[in-house]
């Protein structure tokens, strides 16, 4: 069969930036230039940009969503994008840039391999561009690449280029940012986005989309560390497959092998992996982000919530935490507050028993005095749950050391935390 | 050792953690089986989900009585070896009792009540959860769903006041008489998706494939003869090589000229092609936020 997908791998990454920094024009710029447009989209364009009284076609009306954004012309939520290329195959999320979306930053960012930031060339470095770096790097994306947007607005100027890198760079080096990239580009021409420009011979590292076709995102999952929560217990009770008794989850850390020694949490036991089954058939190995079910040589009781992991490398196993939590409802958090709290695939209950400081994410500073947490504040947080839960530093690993707090009453989503 | 899945494993391990996490969270979930390729594509991956146990809810079919008869049979033997509880909903029924009334005119097609019919069921049923095989791809109102799509008692999607979503973490909480709609195939596009039945060899009705069809075209879609939609005098039936991208009601699903007749040809076509699949939907030609306001009525 002439399907060749095997060396296609999935990339996840942002989108952040001031209003009309150009974000928006960015990925239609890259929709359209990998012929990810279909001829329906590009005709609905044209006749919308023509009934506004604009020229050309508006490729920023391309990632444009829902009406009432529509309406007031600016992207409120994470709207999420597709296209591929021969080598890889991408998943944007599209995230507005005001200080009032930071939860949806936060909610694109978590998941992302690379955070890409744009920056106006004519501005520079402002104080959404630090905020947008700030949240990757709390966030713990990988990869970040800084476009410096509109060079055709400052004449392809090599020192305005070398200006807000080096700007950046002596911001950047307080954060938590391994890998940073730079990128002089423009979004409305088309120079170094997915065509190299021949107005930047000054410039001589990848366009954007080799970049994202490039940069290597094997070593993005903990593989040292293994953890497998139980997600789902899979008993068949049919004729056929009587003793069956599978652990079914998705692999958040290391690399299992079968006839592994491994502990349960919370009991403490010890057994073997007897079996890594999936429909496909039995594996020897399964890393992440792996879906199968285990089978364990001993018959001990494990449910949903557990964790299996190596004997000689556990996760802490605490009902006492530190997060930075960042802050989603319009009801302050509650001091005091009790709240549920998700963890892999644990609930439980939780009191919030202090909080630290809050963070400024426009300049990092820690403000000890304001306890006064508010949607799409950041802030230090202690929190004590009613049941240990298994967890590791957000660092090591972003599936175990995260959590969501849900407000009893209503049910939303409130908060999301990465463990200190 | 190199421990990259490609991206189609790596989105068939989203969406079983996402089948896995309903069936763990939700009392009495169902999965709606429109019969088309992303449906499934779901059951499939239910069935890998669950294995070696079999999936563990009903199929839910709401069925408006127009389909193209290959679609049913199809259901049928799917329904069968999967050892699965088959739930219709019947539209016909529906407007038989009173229930809806039936659109009429040039354009008139069942699209619209089957939205009545499948809120009626998921009451009925008692059903918290609705799976789904709706994708973020096809649609920019689409583009913003959540995986766990919160509905209200009525039904209702409210995109304003979506929950977040971070990491892997679903919140699948809700008041008694709230329910969720759940997408596990958000991420797939159309090309995922095909070349993802075609490494597994997934089975799919023939309508799928180019086949002789006795078609006529409306508003530049080209839609196959059948009983329920009267033909204008200038409209002239022909035969040709067809085949469905999409596959819903006979009445409002076009039909692509094509001669791909096997899913490696389908997958060169869909990789080449220039218009959307749901550019050949009549349904989402009305206006241009059509989707986004079925959807908040509690369409799909
Ligand atoms: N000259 C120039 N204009 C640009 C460039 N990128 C975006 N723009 C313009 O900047 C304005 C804002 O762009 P838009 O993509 O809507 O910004 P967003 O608010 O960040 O999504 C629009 O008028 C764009 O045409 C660029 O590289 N060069």
């Amino acid at each position: 069969m002439s399907i060749s997908v095997d060396n296609s791998e999935l990339l996840r990454f942002t989108t952040a930036g001031s209003v009309d920094d150009g974000k928006s024009t960015l990925i239609g710029r890259m929709l359209y230039d990998s012929k990810s447009i279909f001829e329906d989209q590009y005709e609905k364009l044209k006749a919308t940009t023509e009934r506004r009284g604009e020229e050309g076609v508006n490729l920023a009306l391309l990632t444009d969503g829902l009406r009432s954004e529509r309406e007031q012309g600016i992207t409120i939520d994470v709207a999420y994008r597709y296209f591929a290329t021969p080598k890889r195959k991408f998943i944007i999320a599209d995230t507005p840039g005001h200080i009032q979306y930071t939860r949806n930053m936060v909610t694109g960012a978590s998941t992302a391999n690379v955070a890409l930031v744009l920056i106006d060339a004519r501005n520079g470095v402002v104080e959404q561009t630090r905020r947008h770096a700030i949240i990757a790097s709390l966030l713990q994306i990988p990869h970040l690449v800084v476009c410096v947007n509109k060079m055709d607005l400052v004449d392809y100027s090599e020192e305005a280029y070398e200006a807000i890198k080096e700007e950046f760079e002596s911001f950047a080096s307080k954060l938590d940012v391994v890998d940073v990239h730079f990128i002089p580009i423009s979004a409305l021409k088309g120079d170094n986005v997915v065509h190299r420009s021949d107005k930047t011979p000054w410039y001589d590292g990848p366009t954007l989309m080799y970049y994202l076709e490039n940069v290597h995102i094997g070593s993005d999952h903990n593989l040292i560390d293994v953890r497998f929560p139980v997600q789902y217990v899979v008993r068949p009770n049919t004729d056929e497959h009587h003793d069956y008794r599978g652990y079914a989850g998705r692999i958040a850390g290391g690399v299992m092998k079968k006839g592994d020694e491994v502990m349960l949490l919370p009991s403490g036991f010890t057994t073997k992996v007897a079996k890594i089954d999936t429909f496909d058939g039995e594996l020897e190995q399964a890393f992440p982000p792996m879906s199968v079910t285990v089978l364990l040589e001993d018959d001990l009781d494990l449910s949903r919530g557990d964790m299996i992991v190596r004997v000689n490398n556990q996760p802490e196993v605490t009902q006492d935490m530190e997060v930075m939590m960042c802050w989603f409802s319009d009801r302050p958090l509650q001091p005091r507050g009790k709240y549920t709290i998700m963890h892999t695939t644990q609930e439980a209950r939780c009191v919030v028993k202090e909080i630290r400081y809050k963070l400024d994410i426009n300049t990092l500073h820690r403000d000890l005095e304001d306890n006064d947490i508010r949607m799409n504040d950041i802030a230090r947080v202690v929190l004590r749950t009613t049941k240990p839960l298994f967890v590791d530093e957000y660092r090591k690993n972003r599936i175990t050391g995260s959590i969501i707090l849900i407000d009893e009453g209503t049910n939303n989503t409130v908060g999301a935390g990465m463990i200190i | 050792m190199n421990y990259n899945l490609n991206h189609l494993r790596e989105l068939e391990s989203e969406s079983i953690f996402i089948l896995r996490e309903v069936a763990a969270q939700f009392e009495n979930p169902v999965l709606m089986f429109s019969g088309g390729k992303d449906s499934i594509l779901m059951t499939h991956l239910a069935q890998k989900a669950f294995h070696p146990g079999r999936i563990p809810f009903p199929l839910l079919h709401i069925d408006t009585g127009h389909n193209f008869p290959e679609a049913i049979t199809f259901r049928d033997d799917l329904v069968e070896r999967l050892g699965v509880r088959l739930i219709v909903g019947s539209v016909q029924e529906a407007i038989d009792k009173g229930m809806v009334v039936e659109e009429t005119g040039y354009n008139a097609s069942r699209n619209g009540l089957q939205i009545a019919v499948l809120l009626d069921e998921l009451e009925k049923g008692k059903f918290d959860a609705a799976l789904g095989g709706a994708r973020r791809d096809e649609e920019k109102a689409r583009a913003k769903e959540r995986f766990f799509s919160h509905r209200d008692e009525f039904g209702q999607w409210d995109p304003k006041n979506q929950r977040p979503e971070l990491w892997n973490l679903f919140n699948g909480k809700k008041q008694y008489g709230e329910h969720f709609r759940v997408f596990p195939i958000s991420n797939w596009t159309e090309l995922d998706v095909w070349q993802y039945l075609a490494i597994e060899n997934v089975p799919l009705p023939s309508v799928y494939y180019a086949h002789k069809r006795e078609v006529f075209e409306r508003d530049g879609i080209l839609l196959a003869e059948n009983e329920f939609t009267p033909r204008r005098p200038e409209e002239e039936v022909k035969e040709m090589m067809v085949r469905c991208r999409t596959m819903g009601d006979m009445t409002c699903t076009g039909v692509w000229p094509s001669d791909a007749t096997t899913l490696e040809a389908i997958i060169q076509e869909v990789s080449t092609t220039r218009v959307t699949e749901r550019g050949a939907r009549s349904d989402d030609k009305r206006s241009e936020t059509a989707m986004e306001d079925r959807k908040k009525k509690g369409y799909f």
